[in-house]
């Protein structure tokens, strides 16, 4: 019995019930999910908390402004109130709605730019990853890791194995060490991509020409999922993120398996951007 | 009097031949018809556009989309043009150019529009547009790149052929149209005002249409540079947009939103002035706080044109960027919330009468406020980092800007009809039509909010497993929708069929404005001895 109720909450706020339970999370939507995905990240806990914060802040609003209309069709109606009234000032209200809103706002202010500056960036990361948008799939390297670079491409409808989730899965997932402050440097070799996660509160554009950056620090092992989040063309909705995060220890060993795995990944699978911003470091 | 009525009608009502009437008109009436009628017929193209999306998203996995024939392309041009089309090419010409042209001078006490020839270029461009817009999706492979066309996706390695330089081509031409028709309203609406008609006494909906022009005029022209950069970009050799060269592709994003995001208030001031209107007549009050809201509209305009960048938060701002971008934005919030409740006190203490144009200004006030609430979350450069290009966004834009859009068209159309045609619209019929139009819009609008919260990306032919439950409500929500929209051509129909017809003033002691002395349908001509304004009470 207790476990149907379970079931009938809305699938993004039972996570709050399984807590820690799960060994390797597993972060994409579920069917009929109504919130967000759960956060993994510290950034993520901030947007997560500022969102929660102005839903209901949002829905308070709504109702506020229903209920008045409510009520003003049933007090004000040709039936009720045959005469109207000709009361078209009231100063003091107008004041009182012009700035409580501002005040309103003031509140919201701060926890949301709050949470922007820290999102921002960390000076302490510990490690690099170059991330390449192409048409249509992504290009992963490691700079810190003796130069690992791979490309991730969608598995076909077709090809799924058990336990891989449709238009989700790819060939080679960005394996990456949970619990490690790690920046994304993130590009593009053709047309405008967006690399994003949503349970890391990550979503940067990967734009030709230029390199932004993201960090974040995953706070738990698991496979995270997201989609390219820019329209970049016929395949757009086909070159998802798989981002698998390990403990550190696999990961080092993960390492040196990439290492000999990915050995014919020349670097000139470089990125281009990187590259010419490398020559123009070596001519000076 | 009725002599003295008669006589004027007959010399009022003589209109010309059938081609010079309709395809070099100079009446104000007249061309807005032709704008309203156009807005029609692209509404059907647009939303026929939609319906075929929400068809192939009611379902994962690929239903209708002919994929070994370029299908995921279609399904691009079909999101671009859907967005072109609605925006461009439904809403702008029936707010403005319709209701603007039909309503603006018989509000102030003009015989017509200051330019009445340039009022026919205006509409006849906007017809070239609309043609250059449905061969830009049929030539070649068509414009796959979203209405924001962002290069390098745009430019000519990305999409060769002529399709999206037709896109081009379209968006100037109609943007000249706009340029156009807002220079004649601006003239109109400050050289010929009736006597005694003072700025401060003009009804709410002029107001907003002169606010409107004002925003089109500063801000299409630098849509039509950016184009023009674009356009060169992809033919001869420049390299605005190119990185590769030393140009700047987030260049393109700045100009596009610094005229995008006034073109979104562009498109629904008119619709507030029309909801001004509305809940005055049927509330049978004047409008409550009548220089604040005049004053709130303006102050939109002007927040309008410093926020655009926040349709970018992810491109790689400086984090102080989107901090300013992040608080301009929500300072939006405060003279929208003024108008809210400036309309929810104009019916306070009103007596208020339910017929369907006040239905339908009800449900774009809950409309707007569900849309306008979801903007403060968007507001947010760091909520961003979820919403941004999810469906969140896309059930954001739709309830604000889009569906409260058509319900001010709605509104327009039901409140003024009669004084258009002079025949009553079926009651019972209408009723209907509002009901299933507005549950249809929550139904397939409403959903998409938890989809983007859940993190599913717009503009996607297919989707992950996980999001097909509340696609499947949204595309129900759809058929709804269609069922409410072909309801509408249904009461339209039976209207102009009508026998029954309606007085001058067919909305009783609310209706205080002056389009409501002229008789119904409006003459051909009208306002030939000016009315004189002087003295009378302010128009709120």
């Amino acid at each position: 019995m207790l476990k149907r109720l379970f079931a009938l909450i809305p699938a993004g706020f039972t996570y709050l019930l399984a807590g820690q339970a799960l060994a390797d999370v597993e972060m994409r939507s579920s069917q009929w999910q109504m919130w967000l995905q759960k956060p993994m990240s510290e950034s993520a806990v901030l947007v997560h908390d500022l969102n929660l914060g102005l839903m209901i802040l949002e829905t308070v609003i709504v109702l506020f402004v229903l209920g008045l209309m409510v009520y003003i069709l049933i007090r004000f109606n040709e039936k009720n109130n045959p005469v109207p009234s000709k009361n078209t000032h009231n100063t003091m209200l107008e004041v009182v709605w012009t700035a409580l809103p501002i005040l309103i706002l003031v509140v919201v202010a701060v926890p949301s730019l709050k949470a922007l500056y820290f999102t921002d960036s960390n000076p302490d990361v510990e490690m690099n990853i170059k991330v390449n948008g192409n048409q249509w799939y992504w290009s992963y390297s490691y700079p810190d890791n003796g130069d690992i670079a791979f490309d991730s491409i969608i598995v076909p409808d077709g090809e799924l194995k058990p336990g891989q989730p449709r238009m989700l899965s790819v060939d080679n997932p960005l394996v990456l060490p949970a619990n490690t402050k790690i920046r994304f440097l993130i590009a593009s070799n053709d047309v405008i991509h967006n690399f994003a996660m949503p349970s890391l509160a990550i979503k940067v554009d990967a734009t030709p020409g230029r390199v932004n950056e993201v960090w974040t620090e995953i706070s738990e092992v698991g496979n995270y999922y997201a989609m390219c989040s820019e329209l970049c063309g016929v395949n757009h909705g086909f070159m998802p993120i798989h981002i698998k995060a390990v403990s550190k220890e696999a990961f080092a060993k993960w390492v040196e398996e990439a290492k000999e795995k990915f050995a014919d990944n020349s670097s000139s699978d470089y990125p281009k951007t990187v590259r010419l911003a490398e020559a123009v470091n070596n001519a000076r | 009097m009725s002599n003295e009525a008669a006589t004027h009608d007959h010399h009022a009502d003589h209109k010309p031949p059938f081609f010079q009437r309709w395809f070099c008109s100079t009446n104000h009436k007249d061309i807005g018809t032709l704008y309203l009628a156009i807005s029609m017929i692209a509404a059907l193209v647009g939303g026929l556009m939609s319906w075929y999306i929400r068809l192939e998203l009611a379902e994962p996995g690929i239903q209708f989309l002919d994929v070994e024939n370029n299908g995921f392309q279609f399904y691009n041009v079909l999101v671009t043009a859907h967005g072109f089309i609605m925006v461009f090419f439904v809403v702008m010409p029936a707010l403005i150019g319709g209701f603007g042209n039909w309503f603006v001078p018989l509000m102030i006490g003009a015989p017509d529009m200051a330019f009445p020839r340039m009022n026919n270029i205006s509409f006849w461009l906007l017809v070239a547009g609309f043609i250059l817009l449905l061969l830009s999706a049929v030539i070649g492979d068509g414009p796959g790149t979203g209405w924001t066309v962002y290069p390098p996706l745009s430019n000519s390695d990305f999409h060769p052929g002529p399709s999206v330089d037709f896109g081009i081509l379209s968006l100037h031409v109609a943007g000249a149209s706009s340029i156009l028709g807002a220079i004649n309203l601006i003239v109109t609406i400050f050289n010929m005002r009736a006597p005694g008609m003072t700025i401060h006494r003009m009804p709410l909906f002029v107001w907003s249409i002169l606010i409107t022009a004002f925003l089109l005029l500063l801000a299409l022209p630098v849509l039509a540079g950016a184009l023009t950069m674009l356009l060169t970009d992809r033919n001869f050799g420049t390299h605005f947009f190119d990185a590769g060269a030393g140009g700047d592709p987030v260049l393109w994003q700045h100009l596009f939103w610094f005229f995008g995001h006034p073109e979104v208030y562009i498109i629904i001031l008119p619709a507030f002035g029309i909801i001004s209107q509305v809940i005055s007549t049927f509330s049978k009050k004047p409008i409550f706080g009548y220089l604040g809201m005049a004053y709130a509209m303006s102050a939109i305009g002007v927040v309008g044109f410093v926020v655009w960048a926040h349709h970018m938060f992810t491109v790689g701002f400086d984090v102080d960027t989107r901090a300013y971008f992040t608080v301009a934005t929500m300072v939006i919030a405060v003279p929208t919330g003024i108008k809210i409740f400036s309309w929810l006190a104009t019916m306070w203490g009103g007596s208020i009468k339910m017929e369907v144009p006040m239905l339908y200004a009800l449900a774009f006030i809950f409309l707007f406020v569900v849309g306008g609430v979801t903007g403060i979350t968007l507001a947010n450069a760091s909520a961003d980092l979820v919403f941004h290009d999810t469906y969140f966004v896309v059930a954001h834009f739709h309830y604000v800007m889009a569906i409260a859009a058509i319900l001010g068209m709605f509104c327009g159309f039901y409140y003024w009809i009669g004084k258009m045609c002079g025949n009553q619209y079926p009651r019972g019929l209408a009723k209907l039509q509002f009901w299933v139009f507005f549950i249809g819009v929550n139904v397939l609008f409403f959903p998409q909010h938890f989809s983007g919260l859940a993190g599913m990306p717009r503009r996607i032919p297919d989707y992950p497993d996980a999001y097909s439950g509340w696609n499947y409500v949204s595309s129900v929500g759809a058929l709804i929708t269609a069922v409410g929209t072909l309801l509408f051509f249904v009461v339209l129909w039976m209207t102009l069929r009508s026998k029954e017809t309606v007085a001058a003033n067919q909305w009783g002691e609310g209706a205080t404005t002056l389009e409501w002395t002229v008789p119904s349908p409006a003459p051909f001509h009208t306002h030939e001895e000016l009315p004189d304004m002087t003295g009378k009470a302010p128009a709120e």
